[in-house]
């Protein structure tokens, strides 16, 4: 086992530089993905998925504790719970004041924007919620997989 | 046991397989979908959401439901990985 640490593809400054030059550019490009969702193709998922893609990156340039500095595996866990908890929030939040399950239009009593306006925004903020779910769980997917479940050494 | 869980597997699948039997044709102009599903988001997406992307519209919004179960089958699977692999590090 040690011997392939030793020699990982990480150990080069090609790709380290590379990665550390990609990362922020990729982070960005995944928060565009997620809050351009209504204009233009993407969304949470999508978003999510590249936004967790950057920390595999760091993980695989870097070593997995690196990209435990980064985002912290309790962090990692609360991300892992916040996610679904925003949008299943969002939608008991539309129960309780007056209208259906998801039906974001009974937001409107709650800060008056009109109703097709909070229908725009309540799937503005599910989006943040999913993407804020699959982030996490690519990252955390990733360190487990690649590890074994140790979530400390691995690829 | 094995054989068992093939018998369910055969049975399962060949009762999905009659089920489609029943399904329109693929691409139908005539099927329900097609007929008042599509132009009813065509027509009413934009002005009911305000959101010009109509598939983030049916996803978000008229689908919610269905991505609320995607974001949980994510979790679920996040959840499961952890619960098998994971192990504190011996000290």
């Amino acid at each position: 086992m040690r011997d392939i640490h030793e020699h990982t593809a990480g150990e080069d400054l090609i790709i380290k530089t590379s990665v550390r030059l990609m990362v922020p550019f990729i982070q960005v490009f995944g928060l565009y993905v997620i809050v351009h969702g209504h204009y233009s193709p993407g969304g949470g998922f999508q978003g999510g998925v590249i936004l967790g893609a950057s920390f595999i990156l760091l993980a695989l340039a870097f070593g997995m504790k690196t990209s435990q500095e980064y985002m912290t595996v309790s962090v990692n866990a609360v991300f892992n719970n916040l996610g679904p908890a925003i949008f299943i929030g969002v939608g008991v939040l539309c129960a309780l004041f007056g209208g259906l399950f998801l039906d974001y239009s009974a937001l409107d009593k709650l800060i008056p924007l009109g109703p097709v306006e909070w229908r725009s925004f309540g799937i503005f903020l599910i989006e943040v919620g999913v993407g804020v779910a699959v982030m996490s769980i690519m990252v955390l997917l990733y360190w487990n997989l690649s590890s074994g479940g140790a979530m400390d050494e691995g690829l | 046991m094995k054989n068992l869980a093939l018998l369910a597997t055969l049975v399962t699948g060949a009762l999905l397989l009659y089920g489609t039997k029943d399904f329109p044709a693929w691409g139908d102009p005539q099927d329900p979908a097609s007929t008042y599903l599509s132009p009813y988001y065509i027509e009413n997406a934009v002005e009911q959401t305000h959101v010009p992307n109509i598939v983030t519209a049916v996803l978000g919004d008229y689908r919610g439901y269905d991505t609320m179960f995607e974001t949980v089958v994510i979790y679920c699977a996040g959840m499961a990985v952890l619960s098998v692999l994971w192990r504190k590090k011996e000290e």
